[in-house]
């Protein structure tokens, strides 16, 4: 029998792993030129491995520099932003508990705006680490506030919500302030979430960022199924919860930060994700953190790719596509729950 | 197990909570902790459990000090059952019983059939194993209190603290409940609501007042009327019962007036 569930559970990960793969394989394929899929896979095998198929330049060109580093980082994006959903949803004990929820897109948003119109930092600091920064100071604000408020969970929600709308408030003041109408344009795309601009440097930080953040909230993952009762019961489990809050919390507001500093702030998918990924797979950590992390990864690069055709000869912002999807998902889960309580 | 607690006191806020609080609760003992609303009942026993450090004194095992524990060997030695832990993930009764297993598990220990056996031990101990697949969400009170035992069983611990375990349940979960950790093989500290029952359960008693302990014993040496009065203002007749234990009868003060 136990042989059978490892078996199991063998088999669940290859077959995520397929749907994964094949995901970035479609994701690279379509487009507003679509490229057959032998040629994708041709390129691929010609640039990681070596091999020497021949194909048209341009072909192997967008497929190179354009579409895989794309999807790429689109699958890094939305594992990264699931995982966090994830994590916090648990750690803080609140269904609603997501990156953007809680003001850490917000707050990531002001900061990139900083560093890319205000040029705060004088040109030494990138807009990634502006957007971290921002990230953590949104962070620390909202748990202040929420700590101020009475610690329960309804209060790091109503922290959350203020802390985003200032952020938010201040984007827009610097944006209208500095941007001339160019920039504006280009930024208020940008916060609602881009891929166009996307290339392969781009890959080698987010797929190291989403690769950790996966590694060290699955070091957590019995940590996490501890806090199933809250805090105090964790902490009589002999789960180190200060300990596990700042290093989870830290790891998220860090993956986040990145994710949002490459593709602008992308609402839904750290929100959803999760829920329907439980649903799927259950509440142990140990399976629910990679599960989501494949789901959401599959799921934006179908945002990304609908994104691209929805309306044909423009690209819509990526944001509004996990919206479209998410907010109506995220409605029947949320009835689903309460029916089944 | 031998539980010490040594001087103990909080302060939060400005606001002592707990003063100078001493006892030893011997091994295999079904100690009981009362007083009314806000008296510190709480508070002591999140020292007890190593949740919260007190601001003087010291809690110990058998002698060794808590503050030495790490809270990992702690959780092996002493297991927590909350007033009402509740949780809104969609988990099985069996999986909350697993929880109990978390400070035994790590890398180089994942999770075995020694682990198995222990759950579903914990979970017939608790007369819970029919019901191991069920949702938590549906199940009563009364059952997930008795879940919450299972769990804390499952820590295979020698000291178990109930805080006010049998609160919102009915009278016959409630006499379950605490008649099932009464035949526990295991040092008991229960902060506890009911008299009557901290009299029918438990070998000694220590009844709190802001803060502070007034009285300490058996519960007929305990559980007097002007106890009773002094601390929880209100009137009652005590009536001893066999084996030094008593039941009581409250009223209000009028009528004990006119009897």
């Amino acid at each position: 029998m136990k042989h059978s569930r490892i078996r199991l559970a063998a088999g669940a990960a290859l077959g995520a792993l397929a749907a994964l793969l094949l995901a970035l394989w479609f994701g690279a394929a379509i487009g507003e030129t679509a490229i057959p899929f032998d040629v994708v896979a041709k390129t691929a095998a010609n640039r990681l491995f070596g091999a020497s198929y021949p194909l048209a330049a341009i072909d192997e060109g967008i497929v190179w520099s354009y579409r895989l580093s794309r999807v790429v980082v689109a699958a890094c994006c939305g594992a990264a932003l699931s995982l966090s959903g994830v994590v916090l949803q648990s750690l803080l004990r609140n269904p609603l508990a997501d990156p953007y929820v809680l003001g850490i897109s917000a707050g990531a948003s002001t900061g990139a705006v900083s560093v890319a119109i205000l040029g705060l930092g004088g040109g030494m600091i990138g807009l990634p680490l502006g957007a971290f920064a921002g990230a953590v100071i949104a962070f620390v604000l909202v748990s202040l506030l929420a700590l101020r408020a009475g610690r329960g969970s309804a209060a790091i929600i109503l922290a959350g919500v203020a802390g985003s709308q200032l952020f938010h408030a201040l984007t827009s003041f610097v944006v209208t302030k500095a941007a001339n109408a160019e920039q504006a344009r280009g930024i208020m795309f940008w916060l609602l979430g881009n891929l166009s601009g996307v290339r392969w440097p781009d890959v080698t930080l987010a797929l190291p960022v989403a690769l950790v953040g996966l590694v060290i909230c699955l070091a957590q993952a019995r940590a996490l199924d501890a806090f199933a009762f809250g805090k105090e019961s964790a902490a009589s489990l002999g789960i180190p919860v200060r300990r596990v809050m700042v290093i989870l919390i830290a790891t998220t507001a860090m993956m986040t930060a990145v994710m949002v500093s490459l593709v602008g702030s992308i609402g839904f998918v750290g929100l959803v994700i999760p829920h329907a990924t439980r649903m799927l797979v259950g509440v142990r950590h140990g399976v629910l953190l990679p599960a989501a992390a494949i789901v959401g990864a599959i799921f934006m690069i179908a945002a990304d790719v609908l994104s691209r055709i929805l309306v044909p000869g423009q690209v819509l912002p990526i944001g509004v596509v996990t919206a479209l999807f998410g907010a109506p998902a995220f409605a029947l889960i949320m009835s689903q729950r309460r029916a089944s309580l | 197990m031998r539980v010490d607690a040594d001087n103990l006191s909080l302060a939060s806020s400005g606001h002592m909570l707990v003063r100078d609080v001493s006892f030893t609760v011997a091994s295999g003992e079904f100690f009981g902790i009362i007083g009314p609303n806000g008296s510190g009942k709480t508070s002591l026993i999140s020292m007890l459990c190593g949740l919260r450090k007190p601001r003087t004194g010291t809690v110990s095992l058998d002698g060794e000090p808590l503050a030495g524990l790490a809270r990992r060997a702690l959780a092996r030695r002493l297991a927590l059952v909350e007033q009402q832990a509740d949780t809104s993930e969609r988990m099985t009764a069996r999986q909350a019983v697993e929880l109990g297993r978390t400070p035994y598990l790590g890398l180089s220990s994942p999770w075995s059939g020694l682990d198995d056996a222990i759950v579903d031990a914990a979970m017939g101990n608790v007369g819970m194993a029919h019901l191991s697949g069920r949702q938590w969400h549906t199940l009563s009170g009364g059952e997930r209190q008795r879940l919450h035992i299972a769990r804390a069983l499952a820590q295979a611990p020698k000291v178990l603290v109930l805080d006010e375990p049998t609160n919102h349940l009915d009278i016959g979960h409630q006499i379950g409940l605490l008649d099932l950790v009464r035949h526990l093989d295991l040092t008991v500290i229960a902060a506890l609501h009911d008299l009557n029952h901290a009299a029918m359960f438990c070998d000694r008693i220590a009844v709190m007042k802001a803060g502070r302990l007034v009285a300490l014993g058996r519960p007929a040496e305990v559980l007097t009327t002007r106890l009773i009065r002094d601390v929880f203002d209100v009137e009652a007749v005590v009536d001893a019962a066999e084996g030094g234990t008593c039941s009581i009868r409250f009223a209000p003060a009028r009528r004990m007036a006119a009897e």
